[in-house]
């Protein structure tokens, strides 16, 4: 294995003469989970054969360099040898981070990141495997907000959807192995069709920057890649169980992987989830049972010019809607805000009654990389995914068992991307990408389509080319340019078809008149071009300030353009506007990093101007035969977010640590002068871990989360007559609920239980206090608190 | 070069993917809603005297047009009406009466009467369901002296059965309509 690598860094290295040969490279190799300081590590230049070791600190010097490119291999007996590619000019410092204790865990990581990196000039943030597996009982969502500047727009607690720097839904968007998500994201309550033990890597980019995944991500990109797999003979797994107290509920994972010399490597992971209602610490939540079950599948073939790769997963998630949350109109609203307890409380019960969702979600995907030696390297990507909504309400009659909503969204994906080293310092990133997808929305539900009829084409083209323009300073600039078209059939009420004067605006687009109805053929083009610049500047060391301007621009969805009716799940009318155009966002962002082993932070500024902003508000009050109901619009505004998110980790001594966070955003209404609604308020967290690697890695820690009250909202609440009381009573569903501190504790503990097998116990207590606390990103606080105390209990086999 | 190469065929198998989609060109048909309660005819009758008819009609539903509401006249003093609830919906064609779709699944709802404070008027139930709870399709309205006010009609869709009325009734409101009516 080591051969080959260096035999690869020799081939790849040209041979070199040159006149100034007195210049040394110095560093040293750390773990890169730990940063602890590896000893004994040979580090061998390719072409000379020059070799030496890490000393007792970690540190190496190679004297009498000259100002050139080596190829260097970093090899250690309990680690993955690897091969660096390092320019020396002058006296050369150069750290090396090695994955360590791969050996004992049979596991071993390999370098094929479908991308490289992702962005040079903002910071990314990282979850790895290890701190994923402590949220294998949870969402995607709860993993991301373990990082600062995410929080969650909740609907209860099984549906969480990531908020980045203040922005959701569409403006995020999700690379799931290489894979662009495409599972009707646009809706609130519509979270992330994605299974958490499938991941083994998340990393968080905040804003638009890395063009390669997308132009459109006003807010972020979240990419998440399964397990790397070795190219070595070997065969490892792990089974878990967890037993969840807070919903009685029970997880079990299991996965396993294949790898062989050869190249040839194959995985497989499965889970299955259920929960029945939960509790907050007063009441029963009903109705806020889970049931999900996944699987996925990998086999590939791994060379060190090529790989080929074929992925494909099934997310199947069934889950209950808290039953009090289901309202008919605003009297309804008055008496289920003023309850101090929901109004429908029911016993114990692992049925998903009404309102329930049911989506699975098919992802499947190839993909071939091949090196070009010096040209660079290709990969070419085929992907398809296949996501089923079903939505069920509270119905009458026939209809009481069918679904309210039921749409199939299907995307196949195509791109190829190209990346190449033009010199030793310039990098160039480029692909294309053409994308079709179809919705269809089954008209069976015999009620009307939330979501219109459509096929979408989308082709795009993006460049990013970085450069080091000295040891010290790299320069990104990168641009991006999609075509969007909408081919849509979209039925309209003639009483909203004249109220909006589309009869005036768009005669040419009606195509049938059905009594009441119209059918009506929209088609839509949006011209979006996205771009971004950055630099990096590295300096005393462990210092890093990043500088990136990112434009991002965005095509409005589905929802945002034709939805038109009564959103029964939130009790409002909500109109959308087909004459809406991208909207365009400029963010700034600069970081200050430091990162050493005494001390380590990073502040993130940032500053993001987002013109024609899609913004949904109530606008009115309108009387139905059901009763009065408000009504709420999209309208597009200028928005400015501004915020800050703070990083800080302090180490008291080698076992002991202290981990600080701090998160805060502002969002403005520029045109209209007031705050934006669902803004998440402050955030303000602290741990304390230690862990002791001699002692079989036992690990505990305690954390405080303490969240401000949302003191910048605007008011949108309203009055509304109950006849009968003949008074007017007001619907508050503006005012934020107060501020809350939780307090969790986690812990685990390995045993080796035999040669090659690890069992890990692991223990959670969220909430540890049982406070009773309501979420001002929640769709449920009006209704509701959130839940209680919850007992996690896992127990983990690695094999 | 290589690249151009594969860049023309990436294009190339997008523009096949696009082209071979679009070939099932069938337009989608409408969805005419069946659940739904268009319109509400509470008819009021007394021996001698002429029927009095409250109606609520909404056809576009949850559309931008309001509710119309008509009282077809005056209720004569110290009388007593029976009252019976017709439910239609109009969207369909011919229009499909809902009152027997409420008195199957009797069980899972309930009519509710207010009473302003300016009518002088009281109602009672006049009929119940399976398990001997009112149902409310059935009233009688006692008109007493000659005032004028509101009267206010809320359906409620699975309520707390029994119940003390509306403050404990609980469930989703499916309808509510008010109308003005007055006491000659």
């Amino acid at each position: 294995m080591r051969n080959y690598i260096l035999l690869l860094l020799i081939f790849c290295s040209i041979a070199s003469m040159s006149q100034n040969c007195d210049n040394s490279l110095s560093g040293k190799v750390t773990d890169i989970h730990d940063g602890q300081s590896l000893v004994g590590v040979t580090l061998t230049i390719a072409n000379t054969e020059q070799s030496i070791q890490t000393g007792l600190d970690g540190k190496f010097y190679f004297p009498k360099l000259c100002n050139d490119t080596y190829y260097i291999q970093v090899s250690h007996p309990y680690c993955l040898t690897k091969g660096y590619k390092v320019r020396v000019f002058g006296n050369t410092k150069k750290s090396f981070k090695l994955e360590h204790h791969v050996e004992e865990l049979n596991q071993v990581t390999i370098e094929g990141k479908a991308f490289g990196e992702n962005s040079k000039t903002v910071l990314e943030s990282t979850l790895n495997k290890e701190d994923l597996e402590r949220f294998s009982t949870g969402t995607l969502g709860n993993a991301l907000n373990s990082l600062s500047g995410v929080s969650s727009l909740n609907t209860g607690n099984s549906v969480v959807k990531p908020i980045i720097n203040g922005l959701h839904s569409s403006r995020v968007v999700i690379m799931n192995n290489g894979v662009r998500m495409e599972d009707q994201r646009w809706g609130v309550e519509h979270a992330p069709n994605i299974d958490i033990n499938s991941i083994g890597n998340l990393t968080l980019i905040k804003g638009a920057a890395a063009l390669q995944y997308s132009g459109d991500a006003t807010g972020g990109i979240i990419i998440l890649e399964s397990p790397k797999v070795a190219v070595k003979d070997t065969i490892y797994g792990q089974t878990s169980i967890s037993g969840i107290s807070n919903g009685r509920g029970v997880l079990v994972n299991s996965k396993i992987t294949k790898s062989n010399l050869n190249g040839w490597y194959s995985s497989f992971q499965g889970s299955l989830k259920r929960t029945g209602d939960t509790e907050a610490p007063n009441y029963l939540l009903s109705n806020t049972g889970v049931s999900e079950r996944n699987a996925s599948i990998k086999l590939g073939f791994n060379r060190f010019d090529y790989k080929i790769e074929a992925y494909y997963s099934i997310f199947k998630n069934q889950l209950g809607i808290l039953r009090a949350s289901h309202l008919g109109g605003a009297q309804d609203q008055v008496r289920a805000i003023s309850s101090p307890t929901p109004l429908i409380i029911n016993d114990f019960t692992y049925d998903l009654n009404a309102p329930r969702q049911d989506v699975t979600h098919h992802l499947g995907r190839i993909i071939a990389f091949k090196e070009l030696g010096k040209h660079g390297k290709l990969s070419f990507q085929y992907d398809y995914q296949q996501n089923n909504r079903l939505e069920y309400d509270i119905r009458r009659g026939d209809d009481r068992d069918k679904a309210a909503l039921d749409l199939e969204l299907i995307t196949h994906t195509v791109q190829s991307n190209f990346e190449t080293n033009k010199s030793d310092v310039i990098h160039i990133k480029s692909g294309i990408i053409g994308r079709y997808q179809k919705n269809y929305p089954n008209p069976n539900t015999g009620i009307r389509r939330l979501i219109p009829d459509y096929t979408k084409y989308d082709l795009g083209i993006y460049a990013m080319i970085d450069t080091d323009i000295s040891e010290s300073l790299i320069l990104e600039i990168g641009g991006r340019f999609d075509y969007t078209h909408m081919d849509v059939y979209k039925f309209y009420r003639n009483s909203f078809w004249e109220s909006r004067n589309y009869d005036v605006i768009f005669p040419e687009i009606v195509v049938e008149e059905f009594g009441t109805q119209i059918l009506t053929q929209p088609k839509l083009n949006f011209y979006n071009s996205s771009a971004t610049l950055g630099t990096t500047y590295s300096f005393r060391d462990d210092y890093k300030l990043f500088f990136n301007y990112s434009l991002a621009s965005r095509a409005p969805n589905p929802s945002e353009l034709f939805s038109e009716g009564l959103h029964h799940s939130a009790a409002r009318i909500e109109l959308g506007d087909l004459r809406f155009n991208s909207e365009i966002g400029h963010k700034f962002a600069i970081t200050l990093q430091k990162n050493n082993k005494n001390y380590s932070f990073s502040i993130q500024p940032y500053i993001n101007t987002i013109n024609d902003f899609i913004v949904i508000e109530p606008v009115d009050i309108t009387e139905t035969i059901r009763g009065n109901f408000q009504v709420w619009e999209f309208r597009q505004t200028n928005a400015q977010l501004i915020g800050v998110d703070i990083d800080a980790s302090y180490p008291i001594n080698e076992k002991l640590k202290l981990n600080h966070q701090f998160s805060l955003v502002k969002g403005y209404d520029r045109s209209r002068d007031k705050p934006l609604i669902s803004m998440p308020p402050a955030n303000f967290k602290n741990e304390i871990v230690y862990k002791n690697s001699e002692y079989n890695n036992f690990r505990i820690s305690l954390q405080s989360n303490y969240v401000f009250r949302q003191n910048e909202f605007p008011n949108n609440n309203f009055d509304v007559y109950i006849p009968q009381t003949e008074t007017y009573e007001l619907v508050d569903f503006s005012t934020p609920p107060g501020a809350y501190h939780l307090l969790n504790f986690n812990s685990s503990i390995d045993f080796k239980t035999s040669k090659k097998t690890i069992l890990t116990a692991g223990l959670e207590i969220s909430n540890i206090l049982n406070t009773s606390y309501r979420n001002y990103l929640s769709r449920l606080r009006l209704y509701a608190d959130d839940l209680g105390r919850n007992f996690l209990l896992t127990l983990k086999l690695n094999y | 070069m290589k690249t151009v190469k594969f860049l023309s065929t990436t294009i190339f198998a997008t523009a096949l993917i696009f082209s071979c989609s679009s070939d099932d060109e069938s337009t989608p048909e409408p969805v005419l809603e069946e659940e739904v309660i268009t319109t509400m005819t509470i008819t009021l009758q007394a021996d001698g005297q002429a029927d009095v008819i409250l109606q609520t009609q909404d056809l576009d539903g949850d559309g931008p047009n309001l509710p119309v509401v008509t009282v077809s006249g005056d209720l004569s003093s110290n009388t007593n009406y029976s009252g019976s609830i017709t439910l239609l919906n109009e969207t369909e064609d011919p229009a499909e009466n809902m009152t027997l779709e409420i008195e199957e699944e009797d069980l899972a709802h309930q009519f509710f009467y207010s009473v302003g404070s300016g009518l002088d008027a009281e109602t009672d139930y006049n009929d119940a369901d399976s398990e001997g709870n009112p149902l409310g399709l059935d009233f009688v309205l006692s008109a007493n002296s000659a005032s004028s006010g509101t009267i206010t009609f809320t359906l409620r869709h699975e309520p707390n059965k029994p119940n003390m009325g509306l403050e404990d009734a609980g469930g989703e409101t499916d309808i509510e309509a008010t109308f003005n009516v007055s006491i000659q």
